[in-house]
């Protein structure tokens, strides 16, 4: 069976693309299924850090796609969770370094190997972000619950569906049901009546992902945490499952609201 | 000799074939070419295919700018030589066209009304960054996000909520009017004039701009009052 290859992407920086790949990758691995994660983002690789493999880097995408090794020797496997690898980006390049065919190219290579391919996007709209698209089949889009962050997602949705990759899943992140319950952040109703794509996560906020990501142990891995049990079940989603979206705290209208979008199956016009 | 110089309109834009010839002539050539079709070809988007010709950074920068003083964007070149590749790359000049482009159009369902008047319908959400120019009327069925831009020669008309820029009477119609079944927009055009947007209180409902006495003024939509 092929492997489906997922891009996580945001258009803006700082919402959690990467915590949000290394959570997913290592709860799907959790689950057995066989996963590999490229880090897109050349010069400014993160990926590595979050999943705690970055003293084992040898060799990077671009030695890959230049020919200085085969792309079994870039492949770092996690101790932890046998099935999941990961293809770091190269620190000393930038994103000229690749183009949409070599990853397009690199993905078709890994797909008959392993289940999913999830690639890490940069932030922006640029080669960069052509470069990890380019190859996807599914396109998962990051936003947090805030204006700034929302209008990106409009545009980044708005340039898959050019590229045809779309339409797009949503990820909101970061969500913090007190302040949404006072009327201080958007709620997820306010989110999805701009963007109007397919809901698959809401990520709530969670100092453990900070612990997490410093320690090198994606916050699935522990088990306990909210924002642990979301980013599992956006993997659960992602692999077919009906899961019901996670009671976030003190926050019972919009789940209310929120099964109820979900009864009308998906639509939120 | 007279190099020979291939036109040929695709989804992209105009993908241009050079013949036979040196570089200098037929760059020579399609220059010539674009100036005599200055009219037809304004504002068009180029991919040239240069065959196996290797070319360097600074011709190829040149023949960019000679393109751009006459108001075209190159955006593609197409070779077989790798040098030629590589110095388009560095450029950042596409070297293929299939990719689709980064920047959507939609083809335009032109209809011809009566009294001759154009109108173009566009059936989807139009999202930030997402820009439609039209001589004439512009109907959109789905919402209009902030960050995108609408601008008709005649009048708007929103199936959905109208959050974007929009400007009605672009050519100065004073006639033109909006209208949306939530007309929040960013900004609000008509024939050059822009409205205050005041905040909305209580429900969205189906509102209508027009100009009176040089103002631009938004009222609720009055069934009864339909022309």
């Amino acid at each position: 069976m092929a492997g489906k290859v997922v891009t996580i992407t945001s258009g803006k920086g700082g919402v959690g693309k990467t915590t949000a790949t290394a959570n997913i990758a290592a709860a799907l691995a959790t689950a057995g299924q066989k996963v590999v994660c490229i880090d897109a983002d050349i010069g400014l690789r993160n990926l590595d850090v979050i999943l705690g493999l970055e003293n084992r880097i040898v060799y990077d995408l671009v030695d890959v796609i230049e020919g200085r090794c085969r792309l079994r020797q870039a492949m770092i496997r996690d101790k932890r969770l046998p099935e999941l690898y990961l293809i770091p980006a190269a620190q000393t390049r930038d994103k000229s370094a690749v183009s949409p065919s070599d990853m397009i190219r690199l993905c078709d290579d890994l797909r008959p190997e392993f289940d999913w391919v999830l690639i890490d996007s940069p932030a922006g709209i640029e080669r960069g972000f052509r470069n990890a698209v380019a190859p996807s089949d599914i396109v998962v889009v990051i936003t947090n619950p805030e204006v700034s962050a929302v209008r990106d997602a409009d545009r980044i949705i708005g340039l898959i569906e050019a590229e045809e990759k779309g339409p797009a899943r949503l990820v909101i992140n970061r969500i913090k049901p007190g302040m949404v319950k006072r009327g201080d952040m958007l709620s997820t109703d306010d989110v999805l009546e701009l963007l109007a794509i397919d809901l698959i996560g809401m990520v709530p906020e969670d100092e453990n992902v900070l612990t997490g990501s410093n320690r090198g142990t994606p916050v699935v891995m522990d088990g306990k945490s909210k924002a642990g049990q979301a980013f599992n079940d956006i993997a659960r989603r992602l692999n077919g499952e009906e899961v019901p979206f996670l009671k976030l705290e003190d926050e019972g209208g919009l789940f209310g609201r929120l099964s109820r979008w979900f009864r009308n199956g998906g639509r939120n016009e | 000799m007279v190099p020979s110089i291939q036109i040929k309109g695709i989804r992209e834009g105009l993908l241009i074939t050079f013949g036979e010839g040196s570089w200098e002539d037929v760059q020579h050539a399609l220059l010539e070419q674009l100036d005599q079709q200055a009219d037809f070809m304004r504002g068009a988007r180029l991919a040239i295919d240069v065959g196996s010709r290797p070319i360097k950074a600074a011709d190829l920068g040149r023949l960019r700018s000679e393109i751009q003083d006459r108001q075209l964007t190159l955006w593609a070149v197409l070779s077989e030589s790798p040098t030629t590749v590589q110095t388009a790359q560095t450029l950042g000049l596409a070297t293929r066209i299939t990719k689709p482009r980064p920047d959507l159009t939609i083809a335009k369902v032109e209809t011809n009304l009566h009294g001759g008047e154009q109108a173009v319908l566009f059936r989807r959400t139009m999202r930030s960054g997402f820009s439609i120019e039209h001589i004439g009327h512009v109907i959109i069925i789905g919402d209009i996000n902030p960050g995108a831009e609408v601008t008709a020669g005649g009048d708007i008309i929103v199936w959905g909520r109208a959050r974007g820029i929009l400007h009605a009477g672009s050519g100065g119609n004073a006639e033109a009017v909006v209208c949306a079944l939530d007309l929040s927009p960013t900004q609000l055009w008509i024939a050059g004039k822009i409205a205050g947007t005041p905040q909305r209180r209580g429900k969205a409902q189906p509102e209508m701009a027009r100009l009176q006495n040089g103002q631009v003024i938004i009222e609720s939509w009055d069934p009864k009052k339909a022309r």
